[in-house]
Formats: C-alpha cells, structure tokens, sequence
C-alpha cells in the first residue's frame, strides 16, 4: 500500500510539474489548476502548522494542562489585532501593533548598531602596508566604501571631487548589481535542475 | 532579413528549449568537471572538520522546498561530516516548510552512515544520543535571543515532542557557549539575525549555507569576520561535496550548471553583437 501511494506522489508531482512548466509554451487550463491548487495546498498548510506547532503548544496547552493564565494577555493582544475587520473597535489593534513595533524597534536598535555597523566599521579599517594582493584587495574596498557612500550623500549637488567619487561609487554599485544577477541566475537553473532531475530519475529514470 | 535579425525576433520558447536541453544533456550522459575549491568553503569545510569527537554543533534548518535543490545538499553532506567525525549535531528549524526537509535528510543520512560503519566496524549513531533535532518554534529574533539565555524556555521537546532532558545527548546543553559552531543553512534573512544577535551578542562562530540569490549579501559579513566560512548556492555545495570526496546531486548538477550558463552568455553576446549591427544598419 505505501508502495502504491508512493508511486501516485511521484506521478501527482511529475504532473503538477509539467502543468507549471506549460505555462513557458502559454498559459493554458493546466497551469491555472495547478497554481490555484498551489495556492489552496499552502494557505491550508500554513494554517495546520499554525495552530499545531505555534497557537495550541505555545497558548492552549500551557493555559489547560500548566494553569499558566498569564497567557490570556498575549492572547487578548493577539485577539484585537483582529479588530481592524470591523471599523468601529478598529483602534484597539493599534495597542497590539504598539507593542509589536515597540519589540521590534528595540531588537532592530541593538542588532543593527552592536550586529552590523560597529563590526562593519571595523571591517573597514584595514590596514595599508606592503604591496602585495592584499593590500590592493584592502585599497579596493575602502575606495568602494568610500565612494559608495558619496553617491548616497544628497546634501551636496554631485559636482567636482563628490561627482567624480559617486560616478565611482556607481561602478562599484553596477558591479555587485552583476554579481547579484549572476549569482540569481546560477540559483534559478539550480531550481530547474532539481526539477529536471526529479522528471528523469524518480518519475522517468532516465538519469542513474 | 539576416541572421541578426533573425535572433532580435527568435521565440523565447525556443530559447527555454535549449535552456532544457542544456540541463538534461550532462545529467543524463553523467558528464562531469572539476570543481574548483574557493576559499569561503574550504574555511568552512576546516573549521568544521578540526573540531574534536564529541564536540556539538548546532545546525539552522532555515528554507523550504523551493530551495531544497541548493541547501539540502550542503546539508547532506554536513551531517555525513558531522557523523564521520563524532560531533554531535543539534537541528533546529525557524521555517516551518524546513522541518520535514530536517528529518527527511536526517533520518536518511543516518541510515546511509550506519550501513557504512557497520562494514567497516565502526560504532553507530543513535538518535538522541549522537545527534537530535529540536524540530521548529516561533518566535524569530526574540527566540535567537533567548537561545543565549536557556535553550529549554523555547524548544522544551525535540520535534517528537521527547522532553530534552530525556535525551542523554542535551542533557549538559543550555545555550550558546555550548556549542562550537552554527551551522545556518539560509534561504531568507534569519542569517542577518543570527550574525547580530548570536554573534554579536553571544560571540558563537557562525558559518552559512545560502541559496545563491542571498549569498552576496553575506560576503560583507565574511570580510568583516562576523561568519568564518560560507557555501553559496549549488557550487557552495558541489564544492563543500568534493572536500568531503563524497560526489552527490550538486556535484552533478554543476556540470548543467555551468551548460547553461555558456549557453546564456552566448546569448547575451549574439542578442547584444546582432542589437548593435541592426541599429548600424537602420542608422545608414
């Protein structure tokens, strides 16, 4: 029996594949289905996962089996965020968004001075000693700091010494949009090579 | 109408045709090319392989299926590392689609390793024991906070709902400074968080496995030190597979990688040569 169940996966996936990829040739009655069932398939998933592995661990259980009552607080916060659906009591959900942007706003201060721009800073100041590979790599990147930030620097018009900088800046931006593109490709082609492989060794064993 | 005419109006089917042709070709007739190790890998290959037996290692299961052809082999392949070597993985999971890809590379690898060490006479691994996943919570930045504090105020049970401190392998294992490294294989920003809070906060060397398309982003923080190794996309993993001298998916989907990409920058190169003739000709 799970043979058989196994085998109807492989083929409901191989043809729910094929129905995605139909659309490359135009759109068509088996791509809507497939989408519409995509669509259908995680919004239920996702609400599964949502009572059993977040609202029901983290709020029934605890408020049934340990008595822990002070969980009717978060839950009440959680409740009115659900009030924006009726215009009249709409106001009470900005006490819970309040409390969210008040969380979020005190992780996002700390993280992004202590985890991001102290190091970075520190990252920058390198050393610039000897001629060798390194001390060019070193050069590279403090022009490319440097310039960078010049051309989001809009207090001055981009004329003289700050135009010229920003235009490098610019380069330095063209150069990781390039190697951002690069890097999107190479992980597009890696999804459609899982897909291919999936075709032709579990549906089709062609590859061995 | 010449050629380069021709190439400004060919169908984009044709084009998505080749695209495919040059994928199945090299998987079907197994063609296969070195794979050349970069740096960022080879420290994280190190990093992890210097690390004594018994040593843990916590591992962020942070992507679902629609990366899994990038990430679940670089997870593979650490899990083999980890078992060939006796450091004891923890899992953890912060994208609820990644659990199931968790215990499915898990279970199997387990079962790959223990066949091997029983021919060669080597001990096996138990779940528990020798490696445990602690399944998935919510709770995002606010739960990678306090895993610095008690790793039991979030995750009380691994994902079969076995309390922690029934597994003999946690029962020493609170938060951060008990583990030697983090292993975060990202598909989204949780790497962001964990390099600010876990790190920065916490100092626990992170390495990252990412998806290409978020792999750039991370280069900044492997300059500045914040990571100490990093595994971009299907070459990441190919290559991390070649350290590990154990070939698998990604080593041979490097070679239709690198067919497609040929056959992209030929097209770039025609569409642009055949652009510029065309706007000469119809300037004259």
């Amino acid at each position: 029996m799970h043979n058989f169940w196994t085998i109807f996966g492989v083929w409901m996936a191989a043809f729910l594949t094929l129905a995605i990829f139909s659309f490359l040739y135009k759109d068509n009655p088996f791509y809507k289905l497939a989408e519409h069932l995509y669509v259908g398939t995680s919004a239920g998933y996702m609400l599964i996962y949502t009572y059993f592995l977040t609202i029901k661990p983290m709020l029934i259980d605890p408020i049934t089996k340990q008595q822990q009552f002070f969980l009717f607080i978060p839950a009440f916060f959680g409740i009115i965020m659900l009030t924006r659906w009726f215009p009249k009591i709409a106001w009470l959900s900005r006490w819970s968004i309040a409390f969210t942007i008040g969380i979020g706003t005190g992780l996002a201060i700390t993280g992004s001075i202590q985890g991001i721009l102290i190091p970075q800073i520190k990252g920058t100041l390198i050393a610039l000693h000897g001629w060798n590979w390194t001390t060019l790599n070193n050069l590279l990147i403090i022009i490319g700091v440097i310039s960078t930030l010049t051309y989001f620097y809009f207090s001055k018009a981009h004329k003289g010494v700050i135009g010229k900088t920003a235009k490098i800046g610019i380069i330095y931006i063209m150069i990781a949009f390039g190697a951002s593109f690069g890097y999107t490709v190479m992980g597009r082609i890696s999804l459609l090579i899982g897909r291919m492989y999936f075709l032709f060794h579990d549906w089709i064993p062609l590859i061995r | 109408m010449n050629i380069f005419e021709r190439i400004e109006k060919i169908d984009r089917r044709i084009i998505f045709l080749l695209v495919a042709i040059a994928v199945l070709l090299p998987l079907i007739f197994k063609v296969r090319m070195e794979i050349p190790i970069s740096e960022p890998v080879k420290k994280a290959f190190v990093s992890v392989d210097t690390l004594s037996s018994g040593t843990y290692i916590l591992i962020s299961v942070d992507y679902d299926p629609a990366s899994m052809p990038e990430l679940q082999p670089m997870y593979k392949t650490l899990l083999m590392q980890c078992f060939e070597k006796g450091l004891k993985p923890v899992m953890i999971v912060q994208w609820p689609l990644g659990l199931p890809l968790s215990i499915k590379a898990m279970s199997e690898m387990a079962v790959e390793y223990n066949r091997m060490a029983r021919a060669e006479g080597k001990d096996t691994v138990v779940y528990g024991v020798d490696y445990c996943n602690i399944g998935y919570r919510p709770g995002g930045v606010a739960q990678i906070v306090g895993i610095g504090k008690e790793i039991r105020d979030y995750f009380e049970s691994d994902y079969k709902g076995t309390p922690l401190d029934s597994l003999p392998m946690m029962n020493n294992i609170h938060n951060y400074d008990n583990f030697a490294l983090l292993f975060a294989l990202e598909a989204g920003s949780m790497g962001d968080f964990y390099v600010q809070y876990a790190n920065a906060r916490f100092g626990i060397k992170i390495i990252f496995g990412m998806t290409a398309v978020s792999a750039p982003d991370a280069y900044p923080y492997l300059q500045s030190g914040q990571i100490i190794g990093l595994l971009g996309g299907l070459q990441g993993a190919a290559e991390y597979e070649t350290l590990m001298k154990k070939p698998g998916f990604a080593t041979m989907g490097m070679t239709a990688q690198s067919w497609v990409h040929v056959l992209i920058v030929l097209f770039i190169l025609l569409g642009n040569i055949g652009y510029f003739i065309n706007r000469k000709k119809r300037r004259s």
